[in-house]
């Protein structure tokens, strides 16, 4: 065999050996996870940001509101989720923002992996962001208004609507900033269509609070449950779309 | 290696690559050169994948593009301008990353290889935030070839290096393309795409206008032909 | 410059003469409502006008549907088409819905779902719009309307949904309150005529202006591909 086919086929033996299948489609998606874990324990940066804009935004409504120490309930969950929705915004354009500095974004669609692999590990990254925002939020909230937020019903409502608001937000903000507007787009593209889960979420968290009978809170939930799978499925057919030129 | 075939690109209606033709054998090493705005970084845009052509046959490998990607990705290992690295993790971190993704067996075994052969061995855990430019490009070679790739692309990869960093980056360019490789890189710099390539390829306006081989074009031959068929 | 088509000389012709009728029945034959009286024949342009919207809406999905799994920057052009038809005829619809409020409930605004859907419909209109002004390349302008335009015709429907939820677990009264509020009255024989017959005529309008706006994008891009060619020669 002549020297340039054998050294072809060493390399081919070599790269062939690469791990394919729907294994190695979930060990991307845990990598990207831990990739985004990894970046953000170092700076901190978005959760950093969520926080102190909740805060601000907690402070703001109050002034703005007048509210009173002993919080009426309906409007305790509507000022939790529109905080939510705020500081999620700056954590989604921070989240796709920090892969186009470097064009990294670019170095993860060489990958030989699916698309849709890169929407789910970016997808549950802005999850578990969100979640840990809320985690601090929530108890913060109830200390200075004097009412229990930590409840199961609250805590599972909390779930299902940040998990729909990252669904729709990943997919959109990595549209956004391929825009000019980047950072003013997302939240244009976004508050419209994220409305469904936000009225459910508003009113299932304020189900939960008053502690009204399952039989009322469960459409909410099940509004919720369809926004998410319909909004996961239908992201996820689309990223492709979105990030390939 | 690298066939392609009447290649066209246009941006809405405006035409960049016009019928392009252009092959690159196994183990060669090809520079592709042309002024500003000739299609350079839009024909290897197409070759990484990264963008779809309008018409035209590609094929990397035996495999099409469109059509073939997940396995062109396989095989192939790019360099660009920018780094695509991640600044908050470590160099180590950043390779152990893309070798999760790419599914790399023998990754912790392939990792330090890599490091010793980019001269990063050193600097392992330090944040690449805090690297030179020339130690990013150096860890962004380290990465195109990590997973062993056949093809390797690069766009002009010695942007904004200096004098020091360009020499080590030659000479790492030389050590990894001998491994068998077919090498592609863009540059705008005659003089260095005559020491290292094979092959050198001219592209003008969308077209592949020269291609003289280095073992019988001197550099005073390529500069001339260089002038004569991008004049305008 | 290439003459209008036969098919458009003949639809636009035929859609003006839908529109003089349709006027001719709203106005005219169609009865004067007992209870609201002449405002009430706003009705019949404000529905018409919210079909059109909606119907907008659809084309928007499915043709983005289209350009995404066979490409053709035809269907693109169907999109942006419909989009502006629909954001001015929904436009028309708030207007209109505001308008017939105004003398019936005393408010120029009710909360009620069907309006705050058109509202939130308008909303995604505008955003689609601004998304493609800030992207150069054409093609990804293209694709990246499309996925906007199928996102928003999935979520606009369940905003609807849940807004109407609202109403019925929480019937507060606003303004008119009652869920049912767009106009509970009795359509009598005549009335559903005129009724029917102006969503007809909009249906035409809306056909009629996309085939003209298809047309007009058509002679801009012959122009553009002159201009390269002057250009690059």
């Amino acid at each position: 065999m002549s020297e340039a086919a054998e050294r072809t086929d060493r390399t081919t033996a070599a790269s062939g050996q690469l791990a394919s299948g729907w294994r190695q489609y979930l060990r991307a998606i845990a990598a990207l996870v831990r990739k985004d874990i990894a970046a953000e324990v170092r700076s901190w940066e978005l959760v950093g940001a969520m926080l102190v804009f909740s805060l601000l935004v907690i402070l703001l409504f109050n002034f703005a509101l007048e509210l009173q120490v002993q919080l009426r309930s309906e409007i305790t969950s509507g000022v939790l989720w529109v905080t939510l929705t705020f500081a999620g915004t700056l954590g989604l354009n921070r989240a796709m923002a920090s892969e186009r500095e470097r064009n990294s974004l670019d170095g993860l669609l060489l990958t030989p992996v699916d698309r849709s692999a890169l929407y789910f590990g970016k997808t549950l990254a802005n999850w578990l962001f969100m979640l840990l925002v809320a985690a601090i939020v929530l108890p913060l909230f109830g200390l200075l208004y004097s009412t229990n937020l930590v409840s199961p019903g609250l805590l599972l409502v909390v779930l299902m609507g940040t998990a729909g608001y990252a669904a729709v937000g990943t997919l959109l903000a990595t549209m956004a900033i391929q825009t000019r507007t980047r950072d003013i787009l997302l939240p244009i593209l976004l508050f419209p269509v994220v409305l469904p889960a936000l009225i459910a979420a508003v009113k299932a968290s304020d189900g939960y609070l008053q502690g009204l009978p399952p039989d009322a809170i469960r459409p909410w939930l099940n509004l919720l449950v369809a926004f998410d799978v319909i909004f996961v499925a239908v992201a996820m057919m689309l990223y492709d779309s979105v990030v390939q030129e | 290696m690298i066939e392609v075939r009447g290649l066209v690109k246009r941006y809405g209606l405006k035409p960049v690559l016009r019928g392009l033709t252009f092959e690159a054998g196994d183990g060669e090493f090809v520079a592709l050169i042309g002024p500003n705005g000739a299609g350079k970084t839009t024909f290897l845009r197409i070759l990484t994948s990264l963008a779809r052509p309008t018409a035209g046959l590609v094929s990397i490998a035996g495999l099409p593009i469109p059509g073939g990607e997940s396995q062109v990705r396989r095989l192939l290992g790019v360099v660009a301008h920018q780094p695509m690295l991640y600044g908050d993790l470590t160099a180590a971190e950043n390779l152990r990353f893309f070798g999760r993704m790419y599914g790399l067996p023998d990754l912790e075994r392939r990792l330090t290889e890599v490091l010793a052969l980019v001269g990063l061995t050193r600097v392992a855990d330090e944040l690449v935030r805090a690297f030179s430019r020339g130690m990013q490009q150096r860890l962004a070679i380290g990465r195109a070839i990590l997973h062993r790739p056949q093809v390797l692309l690069l766009d002009e990869p010695h942007t904004g290096l200096d004098q020091e960093a360009a020499v080590m980056l030659d000479r790492l360019l030389s050590e990894v393309a001998v491994e068998g490789r077919t090498v592609v890189m863009t540059s705008h710099d005659i003089g260095r795409a005559h020491r290292l390539a094979d092959r050198v390829d001219v592209l003008s306006r969308g077209e592949l206008v020269a291609s003289l081989p280095v073992a019988t074009t001197s550099l005073a031959q390529l500069t001339s032909t260089y002038q004569q068929v991008t004049r305008v | 410059m290439k003459p209008m088509p036969a098919g458009l000389r003949v639809l636009t012709g035929l859609t003006v003469v839908l529109f003089g009728l349709a006027l001719y029945m709203v106005f005219v034959y169609a009865p004067r409502e007992v209870v609201m009286g002449e405002v009430q024949r706003v009705f019949y342009f404000h529905v018409a006008a919210g079909w059109v919207g909606a119907l907008a809406f659809l084309v928007v999905a499915i043709a983005g549907i289209i350009y995404l799994t066979r490409g053709g920057r035809r269907w693109d052009h169907v999109a942006v088409a419909s989009v502006e038809i629909g954001v001015v005829f929904t436009l028309i619809n708030i207007a209109s819905g505001s308008i017939w409020a105004r003398p019936i409930w005393n408010t120029w605004w009710t909360w009620d779902p069907r309006l705050v859907t058109a509202t939130v419909m308008e909303l995604v209109y505008i955003a689609y719009l601004m998304l493609r002004q800030g992207i150069e390349d054409p093609d990804r302008r293209a694709k990246l309307g499309a996925v906007y335009g199928i996102v928003g015709f999935i979520s606009v429907p369940m905003t609807f949904l849940s807004i109407r939820l609202l109403r019925t677990i929480h019937p507060v009264v606003i303004g008119s309150g009652d869920p049912t509020a767009e106009g509970a009255f009795d359509m009598t024989p005549r009335m559903l005529q005129a009724f029917l017959f102006s969503l007809l005529t909009f249906t035409f309008v809306y056909a009629s202006l996309l085939w003209h706006r298809l047309r007009l994008q058509s002679l801009a891009d012959r122009v553009e591909e002159l201009k390269l060619r002057v250009l690059s020669a």
